[in-house]
Parts: C-alpha cells; sequence; structure tokens
C-alpha cells in the first residue's frame, strides 16, 4: 500500500491551484470591501444581466455551429483511410499551437472592412454585381466588431475540441456492430440514426462541454474582434480584477454564479446523455 | 430437407495476392445443419461473409434460391449473422437488441399489400418475447448488456439474429469464447433451436468434435480450398486424404501399397482391408484409429513394437509404441508399461485407404507425440511455479 504516496504530489497540486482557489472565490463572493460578510456583490450584480444574456447566448450558438460543423468532419474523417485521417488530424491541431492572440489577430485583418475578405470580393468586382442586383451601394462587408465575429472567434478556437472527442468515439465503434445493424436490415442512413449516431453521443457530450466552457467564459475575443461593444463575463469579471473597474469580490461573485449556471447545464445534459450511454462528460 | 437453398459457383477470392479461397463449389440444403471446419486462416470467415454479404468474391458466383445474390447488399438478404464476439448494442437494453431487426424493417400492409409499413408494437413485443423464451432468457428484456455472462450474450445474440426468421442463419465460431461446459451445452441448446425453428444453420467451427457432434454435412477445407465434403460418418470414417484424417480425430498414417482388391501392405506384411479399386501395387496412406488397434501379447500380433510413452487420459491411456521406427498411438483401456513389447492386432475395418495426396507423408506420424506432451507439462509446472 506504499503505492498510495505517489498521488501525494497530485493531491499537494489540487489542494494548492484549485481547492484553494475555490475557497478564496467563494469567500470574495461573500465578503465586502471591508472584509465583512455580506449578499450585497450578488444582490449588485443587477446591472450586470445583460452580459450572463450575452456571454451565454453566444457560447451556445458557437457550440451549436461547431457540432454542426464539427460532427460531420469527425464522422467522414473516420471513415477516411488512415493516412488522409492522420494528415487531417495534423491540420485540426495545428492552429492550435499558435498563439491564441496571434490567431485571432488574423481575424481581425481578415475580416476588417479593409480586411483580406472586403479587398479580395472587390477587387474581382464582387460588390459592383451585389449593388447591381440589390439596387445597394456598399464597397464592403461589414464584419468585424459584430457578435457573429466573436462567434467565428469562438468557433476558430475552439473547433478542435469538438471534432476530436467525436472522432476518437466514432472511430472505436466495433465495426462488426455496424456490420450487426446491416446483417439485421439496417440501411445506411438507419444505421447511422439507431447505432453510430446514439454511440457517438458521448463524444458530442464531451465536445459540447469542453467548446461551451471555455466559450462561456472567454475573454479578449469579444474586445478584439467585437470591438468591445458586447460586454461577456470573461471581460467583465477580467476588470473587476485587472481594469480601473476593480471589485474582486463582485468577480469572484460573477464567476461563482456563472459556475453553478454551467454546472447546473451540465448536469442537465448528462442526464439526458446518460439514457443513451452512461458516460460521465465533466 | 434436400431443396438447395445456397450455392457458391466457382468463388475465388484474393485479398492483395494473396489466394484467400481457390475456387469453392458448395451448395447447401434448406433446413441443413452445415459445418465449415479447419484450421484458423483457411478462409471459413471469408466463406460466410462471402454468403452474408459483406465481402464480394473476386471471381465466382453466388446464388441464393436459385437467383444470384452477388449484388445484393447485406441489409437486403434473407440471411442473418450471429457474431464471433456478439456485437450487440450496448446503447440498447436485451429487448431493444433483439428488437432492432424488427424495427428496421417493414412489411406490407395488411390491409393494403401495396404499402409497406412498420412492424406494430404489439406484433414486435410478441416476438421479442417469443425468441428469448426460446433461447432461454425469457424476463431478461430490461437488462443491459453489460450485465449479462458471455453465454447469455451469446444467446441474445442468436436470438436477435433470428427474431426475423431468416432462411439461413450464419454463426462464426458462436462458441469460442465460452469455457468447456458451457460450449458443450450450447451446442445441444443450438441444435435445439436448428430443429425448432427449422431453418438452414451455416456454422463455422474449428473444433472437429463440435463440427462432428452438431452437423448433417461437414465442410472441411485448408488453405482456401475444400478438401471433403459429407457426413460426420462419412468424414470420421472415410477421410479423403491425410490432412481430413489428421484434423478430424487421431490418426497413425502409414505409407502402404495396394496389393490387390482387399489386400494392404504394410512394413513388408500383407493385412485383410475392406477397401478395393486401387491399382494393383499402387502406393497408398493407410489411416488407422488409435482406438481401432488391439494390444496383444508379443507372439499373437500382426506387427511387433515397443512402448516408448503411456499417458493417462481418463478413459484410457495413449500408448505411443514404436513399430521400427514409425511412432503410432495407441488408445486403450489395457495398461502396458513403458518398455514393453507387444503385439498388436487391427480388424479388417480399421483400416482406411486413401490415395497419395499433397498431404500424405506430413501428417500422421507421433515421433513427436511425446516432446509435445512434455513441452505442455513444463508450461503447466512454470505456472504452478508463478503461483507460488
Ligand atoms: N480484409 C482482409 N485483408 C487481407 N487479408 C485478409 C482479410 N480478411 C481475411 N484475410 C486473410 O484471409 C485468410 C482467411 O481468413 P479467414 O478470416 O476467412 O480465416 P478463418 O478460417 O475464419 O480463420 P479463424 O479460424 O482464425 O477465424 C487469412 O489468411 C487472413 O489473413
Ligand atoms: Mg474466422
Amino acid at each position: 500500500m506504499k503505492n498510495k504516496w505517489l498521488a501525494a504530489p497530485y493531491v499537494v497540486w489540487m489542494a494548492i491551484f484549485v481547492v484553494a482557489p475555490l475557497i478564496l472565490v467563494v469567500v470574495f463572493a461573500f465578503t465586502g470591501q471591508d472584509g465583512s460578510v455580506t449578499l450585497d456583490n450578488f444582490s449588485n450584480m443587477g446591472t450586470y444581466v445583460p452580459a450572463f444574456w450575452h456571454s451565454f447566448g453566444l457560447a451556445i450558438a458557437a457550440t451549436l455551429i461547431c457540432i454542426l460543423i464539427g460532427y460531420p468532419l469527425a464522422y467522414f474523417l473516420s471513415r477516411e483511410k488512415l493516412m488522409v485521417r492522420k494528415v487531417a488530424m495534423m491540420l485540426i491541431m495545428l492552429p492550435m499551437w499558435m498563439n491564441f492572440l496571434l490567431r485571432t489577430y488574423a481575424w481581425m485583418s481578415i475580416l476588417d472592412d479593409n480586411g483580406l475578405i472586403n479587398q479580395f470580393l472587390s477587387s474581382i468586382g464582387f460588390f459592383n454585381v451585389w449593388n447591381a442586383i440589390f439596387g445597394t451601394n456598399i464597397q464592403f462587408f461589414h464584419m468585424i466588431n459584430t457578435q457573429g465575429a466573436i462567434v467565428l472567434g469562438m468557433v476558430y478556437n475552439f473547433l478542435p475540441f469538438m471534432v476530436l472527442p467525436i472522432f476518437s468515439v466514432i472511430d472505436k465503434i466495433d465495426p462488426k456492430v455496424i456490420e450487426a445493424a446491416q446483417d439485421l436490415g439496417a440501411s445506411s442512413s438507419m444505421v447511422f440514426r439507431k447505432v453510430i449516431f446514439p454511440l457517438s453521443l458521448p463524444g458530442v457530450l464531451s465536445g459540447v462541454t469542453m467548446v461551451f466552457i471555455p466559450s462561456v467564459s472567454t475573454f479578449a475575443l469579444s474586445r478584439l474582434l467585437g470591438g468591445g461593444k458586447t460586454l461577456l463575463l470573461g471581460d467583465l469579471i477580467e476588470m473587476q480584477f485587472l481594469g480601473n473597474a476593480y471589485n474582486p469580490h463582485l468577480g469572484s461573485a460573477i464567476a461563482l454564479v456563472m459556475m453553478v449556471i454551467v454546472l447546473v447545464m451540465m448536469a442537465i445534459m448528462n442526464r439526458f446523455g446518460e439514457g443513451e450511454e452512461g458516460v460521465a462528460v465533466l | 430437407m434436400s431443396k438447395e437453398l445456397i450455392r457458391l459457383s466457382d468463388c475465388f477470392m484474393k485479398f492483395d495476392d494473396d489466394v484467400i479461397l481457390d475456387h469453392i463449389n458448395l451448395y447447401i440444403n434448406d433446413k441443413e445443419f452445415l459445418t465449415l471446419l479447419g484450421p484458423s486462416g483457411c478462409g471459413k470467415t471469408t466463406t460466410l461473409r462471402i454468403i452474408g454479404g459483406f465481402q464480394k468474391p473476386t471471381s465466382g458466383d453466388v446464388y441464393f434460391d436459385g437467383v444470384r445474390i452477388n449484388d445484393v447488399p447485406p441489409h437486403k438478404r434473407k440471411v442473418n449473422t450471429v457474431f464471433q464476439k456478439y456485437a450487440l448494442f450496448t446503447h440498447m437494453n436485451i429487448f431493444e437488441n433483439v428488437a432492432f431487426g424488427l424495427r428496421v424493417n417493414k412489411i406490407p400492409d395488411p390491409n393494403n399489400p401495396n404499402r409497406m409499413v412498420k412492424v406494430p408494437e404489439a406484433e414486435i413485443k410478441q416476438r421479442v418475447e417469443e425468441a428469448l423464451a426460446l433461447v432461454n432468457l425469457a424476463g431478461y428484456g430490461k437488462r443491459s448488456v453489460n450485465s449479462l455472462s458471455g453465454g447469455q450474450q451469446q444467446r441474445v445474440a442468436i436470438a436477435r439474429a433470428i427474431v426475423n426468421r431468416p432462411q439461413v442463419l450464419l454463426l462464426d465460431e458462436p462458441l469460442g469464447a465460452l469455457d468447456l461446459k458451457l460450449r458443450k451445452d450450447m451446442q445441444i441448446e443450438l441444435k435445439r433451436i436448428q430443429q425448432q425453428v427449422g431453418i438452414t444453420f451455416i456454422y463455422v467451427t474449428h473444433d472437429q468434435e463440435e463440427a462432428l457432434t452438431m452437423s448433417d454435412t461437414i465442410v472441411v477445407m485448408n488453405e482456401g480450398k475444400i478438401q471433403q465434403i459429407g457426413t460426420p460418418e462419412d468424414i470420421y470414417n472415410e477421410p479423403k486424404n491425410a490432412f481430413v484424417a489428421d484434423f478430424i480425430g487421431e490418426s497413425n498414417i502409414i505409407d502402404g501399397i495396394m496389393h490387390e482388391d482387399y489386400v494392404v501392405g504394410m512394413y513388408g506384411r500383407k493385412f485383410k482391408c475392406l477397401d478395393k479399386g486401387f491399382a494393383p501395387g499402387e502406393a497408398v496412406d493407410v489411416v488407422i484409429r488409435p482406438e481401432d488397434i488391439d494390444i496383444v501379447p508379443e507372439a499373437e500380433g500382426q506387427l511387433t513394437g515397443t512402448v516408448t510413452e503411456v499417458t493417462f487420459k481418463g478413459i484410457h491411456y495413449d500408448i505411443i509404441v514404436d513399430f521400427r521406427g514409425f511412432k503410432w498411438l495407441i488408445q486403450t483401456t489395457d495398461y502396458s508399461p513403458v518398455g514393453a513389447k507387444i503385439g498388436v492386432k487391427i480388424d479388417p475395418d480399421g483400416f482406411h485407404i486413401m490415395k497419395k495426396s499433397q498431404y500424405s507423408g506430413t501428417f500422421g506420424d507421433y515421433s513427436s507425440y511425446s516432446s509435445e506432451y512434455d513441452e505442455l507439462n513444463e508450461d503447466r509446472l512454470e505456472e504452478n511455479e508463478d503461483e507460488e
């Protein structure tokens, strides 16, 4: 039973860097700036309700789009030859090796009113045609500094976290099980609906978790791609700790509420997932 | 019983440059229990997959009820498969596993034969319960796949495959993962199910005993070729070549010469046998089953040899006897000690004469028997040491 001690460094690590900060957040959330115990931080949060709506709304949109793109991608990849799969996986992972800010700056210059896309479109005379057809008079599409751009940033940054778990679950489905379904009379579409998709749900659930959580708490994206017009929770919390609105107590309270909402959402989702295949996601 | 249902006509199969099936010709009758028997890698599964529609032969044709079905996909064939490792749907309970085949298929509407409709829920329930009862799993419908033992999962796989009432059931080593006792029980069970449902079984195994007990017809395969097709008795009593003789049970296979009808020569002596139709003086393989040999006092023997090895096997002794350098296996209930000089007597019906084949000389000599046995024993000793 000596082996137990091998876990000691990990336990210490968890205690110092996971449990202690969590306790600190809770303590901060329930105390005022003068150190007294209070619920003011929560009752004052009303003004920030829009930030909650925006954050959760955009994160849900990004997650849905990631499923719509990521699932078919993962599914078709899993049926490809080994070589194709390896190359494709590399390409999907590649952006993750680059700095997050760098990737986001790149998108800024792509989406800008004078950015890559608009320059390309006007160089091929696209807007002339567009204006002639729709009777408008535009010289560019306005894409940067919109909520759409924020969602795009989230999708671009977190899509790999959707593709990888779905891919690895589909890839592990025993081909014999699929053959068994065909053998019993299921057509290809029925095999997918009744066997492959239900069996891949655990992958979708973990993909959703891995995309949704970073999306809902993301910061900088809104400032860089959304032009700072949409206040998101990540930015709001950052402001309370580092910005001029300095109030770590309020920041902690917001973080705590966000965490509780996310936990509740995940719990509900796992409950749905359990009906299909009892694999925990969190 | 004798209507032809499936025919493989000159089926040839290649993967890359390896010949996997070498011009297989085979027909299977309605309601027959046919077994494909052969060593690992001989092409049994491949043959089964061609019948099931999961693989297309490189050349050759597959007929079902007289119709060529080479291009019919698996889900449209009236054939269902019990897979080797069960391949159950782990995301469904037992009931839904069995119901799967009914839920994905449509039947003609009783009120309007031109329309296809889903199988009514009441009928699904009834048929699933029937199928589960048939495999002795009544009441297990709500259980999850993972809560069942291997033998029970095997039964679910069978119930799932027969619920659609296929004309043919393909079974790929269905009992391979079960322990000996359970395997014996399931053999009887499967035979009962086949007779009760009245459908054709095409059964794959590499266990010769299983094949002998269960089959109406056995197809012995090796290296992608059919070696012999026949009833279990035929295959056992009249093996076509040294491979079949050796693969089906134990056999001593000795070089011999047919002097004339009913007279075979071995070791420079003549013996009476029941075989005829060979050219006078033709070289042949002589098969003598270990249990057909009687040990007699040296003076009374047709041949004399020295006992080199005795192994107690429970019902009988395995005795290895050296006849001028060629070692025979004799199974007898009489004990003879190592080193004893003994005589043997073989009745005329104990000789089985085969034409020479590519397998002549490769099987049927027990010279290596004792060393194999030693190796087995050593393994066992090592295991015991590990435990301490
Ligand atoms: N998809 C494949 N690609 C290449 N070779 C294959 C493929 N499937 C089977 N083979 C080869 O075909 C040969 C016959 O295989 P098959 O599975 O039919 O043997 P089997 O008689 O069922 O053996 P076992 O008793 O081990 O299951 C083997 O040598 C195998 O390696
Ligand atoms: Mg096989």
